[in-house]
């Protein structure tokens, strides 16, 4: 079939679709086509990047049309790699979703997998897509849906949080398609890989330069890189927490995806490090954010608000690599993007079984977990260890790469960074640890009777499946690292 | 100073989507009232709007639509030449801004609604005291 690489994207935009019209005859309908658009969409996926491998990128043209006027998806081992992450993630959640969609929107269950459906359409779009306007479109399908889904969430907060990420991401995806607009002056095409044959000859012009910033500024904006990361913790802790534990580990990470693409394939990194002094400084940025978001994290006394700064933190990590301007730093950078992607949804997994027992995650209250929820602290504990990089999970290997790449470079501050974060967040999840393994079981909440301290309650069955299957891939990814990077990172940036 | 002028005169286009622009994020930073913010939203999409407009105008051209093309006196001994046609490209683009904005400006305004509900005030000082109670 030739079809794959745009089945990925349609197929959930026709479940969307369907869904819709299906709610009209019976609203429990929704579920199932929800699932069976996204099936096909990893199927397609994980055969779009079997073809990769195998006979290098595939370009495909919508509707017959050739490149510089059409719009075409262009999938390399990057896109291949990142596509069936996402649509992965997107399935796994939405199994998992069923029972906490069931308790936290009730009434709404129907849009919420609707506006899901969507949303995943516009991430794998933006995936796939080698077309710089299609990009921005696709870009904003993503930011509507989650806008409509973080509203959803928190009945007093949710709305307000909502607004406030309404504001700073129309500012973030205005200033990329400014860039755009600047590209288009410039070479007169929107293509990817024409605008970059063209800018070769353009490399002293201002107005490239002016198209660069404002298109990297419009990104940082919208991945939530250190200074422009404030409209993240209150929007993601908010959120219904089904919601939470898709946008959370791939909205970021795929805005990541989308700069290194522009680096790489737009721009050129030769371009980029020709003056090294741009570079360094947002090296010397992504410490500082990667200490921010570390110390943030530490202060916060909600479990989902902690996490959410951790991502502010690992976003420092993936710019700071792809910045470092050498081989070894991008190909951090690009592992991390994967495997921050699962440790975050694993962590989030074991998040969202504690949120369906206990309503809600201050500190304080996940007193005696390990005994209620063994199973799921497991899991907890698994993705813990590796975003703290711990060595046999995923989250050591890529933070190995980065220090290499810093080193490198001599950026040595970045390093530093690197190992002081690592070690608050060995503080911040052996605190968590300590309030669920010691403290006794509610203490406080005295209106229990005092005979229910090892009462095992877990999360229904297909959240904890999924929980522990992602947990162990944090594992199997990890001993697999090498040849990840040997089959899809090295012949990429070759 | 003698040299900006002729500059600003020169490039007028570009100077006007930038005060627009600026207008508009001026009203999403400092106004209180919610209302106002996303009204400086519009504004702020909107600048960029003109700036792809005016980015395919040229001057002493025409609109994009070839005349006599459909069997006129001279269809076929007419020559096209693209510097008469302004280009059409980033007016197409701009339709689908413009929907990607409308659809902006209608969710912010159904979450306006729904925080006016709940708090019953959109000034954003209300509200914040109302959520540090």
């Amino acid at each position: 079939m030739d079809n794959y690489p745009v089945l990925i994207v349609v197929a959930p935009l026709l479940a969307a679709l369907f869904a819709g019209l299906a709610v009209w005859i019976e609203e429990r309908l929704s579920y199932p086509i929800a699932l069976t658009g996204l099936a096909i969409s990893v199927f397609s996926a994980f055969n779009v990047l079997m073809q990769v491998i195998t006979s290098g990128p595939i370009q495909y043209r919508m509707a017959g049309w050739a490149p510089p006027m059409g719009i075409e998806y262009r999938i390399d081992l990057l896109n291949a790699m990142v596509l069936l992450m996402v649509s992965g993630i997107g399935l796994l959640n939405l199994v998992a979703s069923y029972k906490s969609v069931k308790q936290e929107t009730y009434d709404r269950a129907p849009s919420f997998y609707i506006v899901y459906l969507l949303f995943m359409t516009g991430l794998l779009g933006v995936t796939a897509t080698g077309d710089l306007f299609n990009l921005y479109v696709l870009i904003e399908i993503t930011s509507l849906t989650s806008y409509a889904m973080v509203a959803m969430g928190d009945r007093d907060r949710g709305p307000l949080a909502s607004l406030n990420y309404v504001f700073i991401g129309v500012i973030g995806a205005s200033f990329y398609l400014l860039g755009v607009g600047y590209l288009y002056m410039q070479t007169g095409s929107l293509n990817m890989a024409d605008v970059a044959i063209i800018l070769q000859s353009h490399q002293g012009s201002s107005i490239v330069l002016t198209a660069f910033i404002l298109c990297i500024i419009g990104l940082w904006i919208k991945m939530a890189f250190f200074p422009m990361h404030v409209w993240l913790p209150n929007a993601y802790s908010y959120s219904p927490i089904a919601f939470a534990r898709v946008v959370a580990p791939l909205m970021t990470k795929v805005m990541v995806y989308v700069m290194i693409r522009l680096m790489i394939t737009v721009f050129g990194l030769d371009y980029i490090f020709k003056s090294p002094f741009f570079a360094d400084a947002v090296v010397w940025l992504a410490s500082v954010a990667i200490i921010f978001g570390a110390v943030m994290a530490l202060a916060q006394k909600n479990l989902k608000k902690m996490l959410t700064y951790i991502i502010v933190c690992e976003i420092g990590y993936m710019v700071g690599g792809a910045w470092m301007g050498n081989q070894l730093g991008m190909t951090g950078a690009i592992l991390h993007i994967l495997n921050d992607a699962l440790m975050t949804f694993a962590m989030f997994l074991a998040v969202g079984n504690i949120v369906y027992k206990l309503k809600d995650v201050e500190l304080s209250n996940l007193t005696g977990l390990f005994g209620k929820m063994p199973w799921t602290m497991a899991g907890f504990v698994l993705a813990a260890f590796s975003i703290i990089g711990v060595p046999p999970t995923c989250g050591f290997f890529s933070k190995w790469y980065l220090i290499l790449g810093a080193f490198e470079k001599g950026a040595y501050h970045f390093a530093a960074a690197l190992v002081i974060s690592s070690l608050i967040c060995a503080v911040l999840f052996f605190r968590v640890f300590e309030i669920c393994f010691f403290s006794p079981p509610s203490e406080n909440s005295g209106h229990k009777e005092s005979h229910s301290h090892v009462a095992m309650a877990e999360a229904p069955i297909s959240m904890l499946i999924v929980s522990g299957f992602v947990s162990l891939s944090l594992i199997v990814v990890g001993l697999y690292s090498g040849t990840i990077v040997n089959t899809i990172i090295i012949p990429f940036l070759k | 100073m003698t040299d900006l002028l002729p500059l600003i005169v020169a490039k007028y286009n570009y100077w006007l989507y930038v005060i627009l622009m600026m207008i508009g994020l001026y009203a999403m930073i400092a106004k209180n009232n919610l209302i106002k913010k996303v009204v400086g939203m519009n504004i702020f999409q909107t600048a960029i709007i003109l700036f792809y407009v005016s980015i395919g105008y040229k001057k002493d051209a025409t609109i994009p639509i070839i005349q006599n093309a459909h069997g006129g006196h001279d269809a076929h001994a007419a020559v096209i030449h693209a510097i008469d046609y302004i280009n059409p490209l980033p007016h197409v683009l701009m339709l689908t801004a413009i929907v990607v904005s409308v659809a902006t400006f209608g969710v912010a305004m159904a979450l306006a609604v729904r925080i006016y509900q709940r708090y019953q005030t959109l000034e954003e000082d209300e509200l914040r005291m109302r959520l540090s109670e």
